[in-house]
């Protein structure tokens, strides 16, 4: 087997474990926002069933998430199964959501009451307060945490193998099969480089917050 | 005719009352000093006077105009309670700057929203925003802080940080300008830079409510003490009175304790 067809192969199975990434990405980053939201409410019974769904979320495995996505509506409705893409990026949102929540709410209640008083004090309206004082102190409270959860998300993409969606690791996997070792390391090797690049772009942007402290 | 009157005030947090029937009043200029051992009420009268808690009962006048009732059906919207607490400003304990912005920044920033309200703003925008620019730096040099304009609230001393926090308090022109224990968060060498630019505005005539636990600072600079307990106004009078001839047996046994230490 020549290195040329192995990248080529390699380059599609990387396409794919991408479309997981950055779908998951933007579906479940305003999700976990809304999710969050649920969590803080006031209203307990939708506090208490929010909570309730994130605990099982992020309490259960990924991959037994996404067998049941893909396998339930079948054995449990007896309709026809998600595409197995579909049925990833399902799973995956859902995922993501429930853990990007957690973040979003420790870095809104990490907002300490006296600056929305302060603000309130001064005749500024809730929404002044909002993006002027505290929407800042959030984000610089929860880039660190993200970028942990989203590093760990490129890793993630690996379990899509387990409803046979061909990502990068189950294409290596196909010709270790046929007695190929060093495709596995190449393609640790695209996992390095994305996740690096991630790692200078987090890194980039909390040099450009660090001008104030929380 | 008083800038402020409070009539028979009381708050309950739950099963508790905190604020039992707080009467007083304040003419234009003078300094109140509110004293009282912890948990007194002192912070929770402040924050019903800045509406950050509504009274449940009880009357707030400013310059003889009621501007809260408390009671039965009074409800108000966000909107009024937003221009009704413009008559007082408040400088926190912990001076809670907005960690983001420049000294000078966070004395501007309110300014800068409610001048949006204006109706000449979009017309007048680079006068008034110069304005109030011009307006805080004046501010800031009056706490002394002319040299920190630029710098972050990490980047400044407790004290300094406080000073930025009356300056911003003062620019939106408050009737009343509360004070709830501003010296209780800083290292004792920094309080007395804190005191000073307190004791100029009220050589100024600024009005305000001063709740301290700085017993000297409090008779130097008050025209009017009021000592609290439990929920009530035990006693008021002069300086004089309050420190060297109190009335009350609460307030003789609160001063006591204070000398003792
Ligand atoms: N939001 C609240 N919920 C319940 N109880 C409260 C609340 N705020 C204050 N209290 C109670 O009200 C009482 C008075 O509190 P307050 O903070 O007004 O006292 P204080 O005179 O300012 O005391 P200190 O000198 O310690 O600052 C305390 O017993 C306190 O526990
Ligand atoms: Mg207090």
């Amino acid at each position: 087997m020549k290195f040329l067809p192995v990248t080529l192969s390699l380059l599609e199975g990387f396409g794919i474990s991408c479309i997981i990434f950055f779908f998951t990405l933007v579906f479940s980053l305003p999700l976990g926002l809304i999710i969050s939201f649920g969590s803080m409410s006031r209203f307990a019974p939708l506090r208490w069933l929010t909570r309730t769904f994130v605990w099982v979320i992020r309490g259960t495995p990924l991959m037994l998430q996404l067998m049941v996505v893909y396998y339930g509506p079948g054995l449990i409705f007896g309709v026809a199964a998600f595409p197995k893409l579909t049925a990833v990026l399902i799973a995956f949102i859902i995922n993501y959501a429930a853990y990007f929540s957690e973040i979003y709410r420790s870095g809104i209640e990490g907002v300490p009451r006296g600056q929305y008083e302060a603000g309130q004090v001064l005749g500024m309206t809730k929404s002044q307060i909002f993006f002027r004082v505290t929407l800042m102190q959030v984000i610089k409270r929860i880039v660190p945490p993200m970028a942990n959860e989203i590093i760990t998300l490129v890793k993630d993409t690996s379990l899509a193998r387990v409803i046979a969606v061909m990502e990068i690791i189950m294409v290596a996997g196909t010709f270790t099969a046929k007695g190929l070792i060093w495709p596995l390391f190449y393609a640790g090797v695209f996992y390095l480089a994305f996740c690096g690049i991630l790692t200078l772009l987090f890194n980039y942007v909390e040099r450009k917050l660090s001008y104030f402290r929380v | 005719m008083p800038v402020l009157e409070v009539k028979g005030l009381k708050k309950r947090f739950g099963p508790t009352a905190v604020l039992k029937g707080i009467d007083f009043s304040l003419e234009q200029g003078e300094a109140l000093a509110i004293i009282g051992s912890s948990g007194s009420g002192k912070t929770t009268l402040l924050r019903c006077l800045n509406f950050l808690e509504l009274a449940d009962d009880g009357i707030i006048s400013v310059n003889g105009e009621v501007i809260y009732r408390g009671g039965a059906g009074s409800k108000f919207s966000d909107a009024e309670i937003r221009k009704k607490r413009l008559h007082f400003g408040l400088v926190f304990q912990n001076f809670n700057l907005f960690p983001q912005y420049t000294a000078l920044k966070n004395v501007t920033l309110a300014g800068e929203m409610l001048a949006k309200e204006r109706p000449d703003f979009r017309t007048r925008r680079k006068e008034i925003l110069a304005e109030i620019e011009e307006g805080a730096r004046a501010l800031l040099d009056q706490v002394g802080l002319s040299d920190k304009l630029d710098f972050y609230p990490h980047q400044l001393s407790g004290g300094q940080q406080q000073r930025v926090a009356i300056a911003r308090a003062l620019a939106l022109k408050p009737d009343i300008l509360c004070f709830d224990e501003p010296t209780s968060a800083l290292d004792p060498e920094l309080t007395g830079e804190v005191l000073k630019v307190i004791r100029s505005l009220a050589e100024k005539n600024t009005t305000m409510v001063i709740v301290t636990h700085e017993m000297q600072f409090a008779r130097d600079v008050s025209d009017k003490v009021l000592f609290m307990d439990d929920g009530f106004v035990v006693e008021s009078g002069t300086p004089e009175q309050i420190f060297d001839n109190p009335r009350e047996k609460r307030t003789r046994q609160f001063l006591e304790r204070y000398n003792g230490n």
